[in-house]
């Protein structure tokens, strides 16, 4: 529990920061720090049974079909990450609140931070890689959100933007390989899947998945050559950078790969992949870092090369290579976390951070430049610092490490990336704060307020205590962390600073000296730099995106041209060419159930049917004409449900029928009322070929269905309809119990439906289409007689019977044909012709409630009713019921379910009317008629005119 | 009955079909109404066809049609208003502000050679 509390707490606290900004700053940047240091506090108590060797384990299944379950695991491993996480977070956010300025929306920082943070944690303590892969993908998406986070600086933007394609195109092909490999070994969970090295790495798709995975590692750890994003996400606030781009996200990769070690390492082909890639990301990296001017670049492009130092480590595959990697990864946390703050603060202070326009800043920026002096000299790899301690197991796994057969390739390598290491190291020490002091600086330099600097501070001892008392400070980390990365008993070694006269010693001490000797004599190598070629990444990146944008776009504009006739032309063909190649993919024989004679009635409704539907293609053209054939066979339809057994489906076709006919007859006053002659012969017979063809499918499905018999499930409902859900129309029954889920999400979808058609109704009343409205011409001769007195006369006396039908068709819905759907349409039709008959004035002043209004109470009556059942511990849409024996009324039964129904009944009236009645509204507008005070006047204008023309 | 009801599935989605090819929006509206009836009527006919007994539970009933179709038939009847209303309205919205009931190209109305509008 403790554990998962640990991942969820910068999750929930998430919200605290946008919350707190009211209260100011500091209580801002105080409630983000107290979550963190919560979540650090409880990561910490169990330092001692981690340290003891104990494996830690919590977890849900979340969806156990699918392998995917919510395991949370704290080793060694997982707690240095969560540690360094959490730990370093903390120090990020204090720097953070002196660092932002006051325009900057720093809850929404903190906000981004806090998610970025848990999302971290998830990484390192998930034991299920299905969840890892989740918060994998979210680190991406909140570093997008950080990266990005000043949102006015194109760089930002664009860099985010680099950051997130690479990393996820990363997270793509590593969920691939996950998949892969879950299905390999059966189980998603990772402490199965780091207990079957064998059987994975005997698998044929063992390469595959290794090479997806990796992808993901690399792209995410900034390795060759993907190295390239890394540099441009430094468009960030320094406070992201120091903690997504030395601390945090760019190990995430590395994490992975020491994660997966036990399982995937071992082989020739991880050897070669990973300790390639690492060596050369260490070698180039390193060397265009020692010609960067940008302070943070510098440090972006040492990162890279630090990150391609570990994973080429771990690409060894040996023990004692993977303690110097788990040991580099703590030292490499401290040192450059705190340089990175160092250069936010001189960039913060100076008013620059280009090397060019920096020096002398020893005296004006001693706090400073002593913090960053240290730091420093231990990415440099000095003597007595932390740096030097791993650097020196590097150099002495590596001058054992044989490559392709060649003993001398990855020694004098490695010795390589050393020497360019030392000399960007010495390079940003002394062109920054050594040198005559400038009279040219942006800003006066002088130290930032404690709040700034402590933080790095604090980095900067830990840097100098590791260096001198390893064993003490981390001894226990590492040896509890390597053995969780090599998962089986971690080798003799020890952490000290002399080790008596090695190889790595000599290559350390080669490695100083031509280092100092590239700064000392930096001018020249710099010239021999500028002379050779650099490829752009950024630009080959930039042209790759346009490349893939176009493409993509001719494509789409290819196949999408704009014509809705193509689209569906293309839909009922697929429709049609899938269906008969089923049909004629298999065989068939004649079907033998009993069909039922038709009855003479039945015969000539559907004759009616078929001349209905022939009228309506042929006379389609003129639009009055085919809406009333449309009416035709709808009723045609609804007769056809009453005579075969479902009297809820004729009722409410033919409810369905007179609101769908009343909408299409109001847009039609907009509307031409003729559709113009367009479509060539050829065309007709092309529709008209496929019109057959899907008929002849569907009518021909259809008979093959009703001449077969069939098993349904349809018997329990029968049987338990009145037993469990207390009425006997088993249909209403079925949609307000059985499937009062599916009836719940139906009614939100009419109520969504309503809402749009509200909206762009609405919009059109008062967008551009207004004047057109106010200008418009009706292309029919009206009647004289605006609201006939019989009509009006008629509709008001009919109001309370039909309200009284509706309520009675109601009531008896659970029991008898009826219910909330019939009775809600119902219902609607008699307030329409109040509209209709009355004018939508009048109309609109008797109604007092807002059918918007009627929407959203219906869907809460229906929820909440549901909701009732979960608070006595019942499924959601549990129904119960009572008879009760009331005098006069009788036996009167009580089900919640009635509850349920009135949710219906109110969403359905609601979307009916607020449909026709906006469309009516709009009607009103552009008739120019003056608002009718009383239900029974005529036009006065119409009247006259009409008399003139006489 | 069965030939009836199946041939009425096909005719209506033949004409469905037709209609919903059409250039302009009204007939589209149309066809997908048709279309809509022999969709609902094809689900329906999945219970199989039954007469005199509706899903009624009750003493003197002879046996029951499925009700399970006719269910999901009901709200699919009135999802398809929900979807016929969107879709009128879509068009109208649309002939108010391009002054056309094109669904091709809606507002940048490409002329058709010999034809009067």
């Amino acid at each position: 529990m403790n554990l998962a509390l640990i991942v969820m707490l910068p999750f929930l606290g998430a919200l605290l920061p946008a919350l707190m900004i009211r209260a100011g700053r500091n209580a801002c940047a105080i409630a983000t720090g107290s979550v963190t240091l919560l979540a650090l506090a409880l990561l910490l108590s169990h330092v001692p049974a981690v340290l003891r060797g104990e494996v830690l384990q919590v977890g849900w299944a979340w969806l156990p079909g699918l392998g995917l379950n919510v395991n949370f695991f704290l080793d060694g491993l997982g707690l240095l990450f969560a540690g360094l996480i959490l730990g370093i977070g903390l120090l990020i956010i204090v720097y953070a609140r002196y660092y932002l300025s006051a325009d900057d929306p720093m809850g929404v920082f903190y906000t981004y931070l806090l998610l970025f943070q848990g999302a971290m944690v998830g990484i390192v303590l998930s034991d299920n890689v299905l969840l890892l892969l989740v918060f994998w993908e979210l680190t991406s998406l909140s570093s997008f959100l950080l990266i990005g986070f000043w949102r006015h600086l194109p760089e930002g933007r664009q860099g985010a933007r680099m950051a997130l394609v690479v990393t996820g195109a990363g997270g793509l092909s590593m969920i691939a390989g996950m998949l892969i490999l879950g299905g390999i070994v059966g189980s998603y969970d990772l402490t199965v899947i780091l207990h079957n090295a064998e059987l994975i790495q005997a698998d044929p798709l063992y390469l595959p998945a290794l090479i997806l995975i990796l992808g993901g590692c690399f792209t995410k750890s900034a390795q060759f050559p993907f190295h390239f994003w890394l540099p441009h996400a430094m468009a960030a606030p320094t406070p992201v950078s120091a903690y997504l781009h030395s601390a945090t996200m760019v190990k995430a990769g590395i994490f992975l790969m020491a994660r997966m070690w036990p399982a995937l390492a071992g082989s020739d082909a991880w050897f070669y992949l990973v300790s390639t890639a690492g060596l050369v990301t260490m070698l180039v990296a390193a060397g265009v870092a020692l010609f960067k001017d940008d302070l943070k670049a510098l440090l972006a492009y040492s990162t890279v090369s630090h990150l391609g130092l570990v994973t080429m480590l771990l690409g060894f595959g040996t023990p004692l290579a993977a303690v110097a990697a788990v040991f580099h990864i703590i030292n490499h946390a401290t040192f450059k976390a705190a340089l990175f703050m160092s250069a936010g603060i001189i960039d913060h202070e100076a008013g620059t951070r280009d090397i060019k326009r920096l020096g002398g800043l020893m005296m004006l920026m001693p706090v400073t430049a002593t913090l960053a002096m240290v730091a420093g000299a231990s990415m440099a790899g000095l003597p007595l610092l932390n740096g030097f301690l791993s650097k020196e197991m590097m150099l002495e796994e590596a001058a054992h490490a044989v490559w392709a057969g060649q003993g001398w390739v990855v020694p004098l390598l490695a010795t390589a990336g050393a020497v360019l290491s030392v000399a960007y190291s010495f390079r940003f020490v002394l062109h920054v704060f050594l040198g005559p002091r400038r009279t040219d600086y942006p800003h006066q330099p002088h130290d930032p307020p404690p709040g700034m600097w402590l933080p790095p501070a604090l980095l900067a001892v830990l840097v100098v205590l590791i260096g001198l008392f390893p064993e003490t400070f981390t001894g226990a980390l590492v040896r509890a962390s390597a053995g969780a990365v090599i998962g089986d008993a971690v080798p003799q070694f020890h952490l000290s600073q002399w080790h008596g006269l090695t190889p790595a010693l000599l290559m350390s001490t080669i490695a100083v000296a031509i280092g100092a000797l590239t700064v000392w004599r930096y001018p020249v190598v710099r010239a021999w730099w500028e002379a050779g070629a650099h490829p752009e990444a950024k630009r080959m990146f930039d042209t790759c995106v346009a490349k893939a944008v176009d493409s993509s776009r001719s494509l789409v504009h290819g196949l999408h041209n704009g014509s809705l006739q193509r689209y569906l032309a293309f839909m009922a063909g697929a429709a049609v060419v899938v269906g008969y190649a089923a049909w004629f993919g298999a065989s068939h024989e004649a079907g033998t159930r009993q069909t039922l004679v038709a009855p003479p009635v039945a015969v000539v409704a559907w004759l009616l049917l078929v001349g209905a539907c022939g009228a309506t293609v042929l006379v389609h053209r003129r639009r009055l004409i085919a809406l009333l054939t449309i009416g035709i066979i709808g009723l045609v339809v609804s007769l056809g449900f009453l005579y075969l057994s479902a009297p809820d489906l004729a009722l409410t076709q033919i409810s369905v029928e007179v609101v769908t006919v009343i909408l299409i007859l109001l847009a039609l006053y907009f509307l031409p009322k003729h559709t113009p002659a367009e479509s060539s012969g050829a065309r007709k017979w092309r529709d008209a070929g496929l019109a057959v063809a899907a008929g002849l499918g569907l009518g021909g499905a259809t008979w093959a269905v009703l001449t077969r018999d069939f098993a349904t499930i349809s018997g329990y409902y029968i049987d338990k309809s009145v037993a469990e859900g207390g009425g006997s129309n088993v249909v209403n029954v079925i949609l307000v119990d059985f499937r009062g889920f599916d009836t719940f999400g139906e009614i939100i979808v009419l109520g969504i439906a309503a809402l749009a058609i509200y909206a762009l109704l609405d919009g059109a009343m008062r967008g551009r289409v207004a004047p057109k409205l106010a200008a418009w011409v009706p292309d029919f001769p009206k009647s004289a007689d605006r609201h006939p007195m019989i009509m009006v006369v008629a509709t008001r006396v009919m109001l309370p019977l039909a309200l009284m039908v509706g309520a009675y068709i109601f009531l008896r819905g659970h029991n008898e044909p009826g219910g909330g759907f019939i009775a809600g349409l119902v219902v609607a039709i008699a307030l329409i012709m109040q509209y209709m008959a009355s004018g939508f004035g009048w109309a609109v002043k008797q109604m007092r409630v807002g059918y918007r209004a009627m929407i959203g109470a219906g869907v809460l009556i229906a929820g909440a009713t549901g909701i009732t059942a979960m608070a006595f511990d019942y499924p959601f849409l549990t129904s119960a019921f009572v008879h009760l024996h009331l005098p006069l009324l009788g036996d009167v039964e009580l089900a919640s379910a009635m509850a349920f129904d009135t949710g219906v009944f109110l969403t359905v009236i609601g979307a009916v009317m607020l449909a026709l009645a906006n469309l009516s509204h709009m009607g009103r507008l552009a008739a120019h008629a003056p608002v009718n005070q009383t239900p029974m006047d005529v036009d006065p204008s119409i009247v006259t005119s009409t008399v003139r023309g006489r | 009955m069965e030939f009836l009801v199946a041939s009425s599935v096909g005719i209506m989605t033949a004409a469905g079909v037709y209609l919903l090819l059409r250039g302009r929006t009204f007939p589209v509206v149309l066809g997908l109404a048709l279309l809509s009836y022999a969709i609902n009527a094809f689900l329906f006919a999945m219970g199989r066809l039954t007469i005199h007994q509706p899903p009624l539970v009750s003493a003197a009933a002879s046996g029951y049609t499925d009700p399970l179709p006719q269910a999901l038939v009901l709200t699919a009847i009135v999802i398809s208003f929900g979807m016929t209303a969107v879709i009128v309205v879509m068009a109208l919205r649309a002939f108010l502000e391009s002054g056309d009931d094109d669904v091709d190209l809606l507002g940048e109305r490409r002329t058709r050679p010999g034809q009067a509008q």
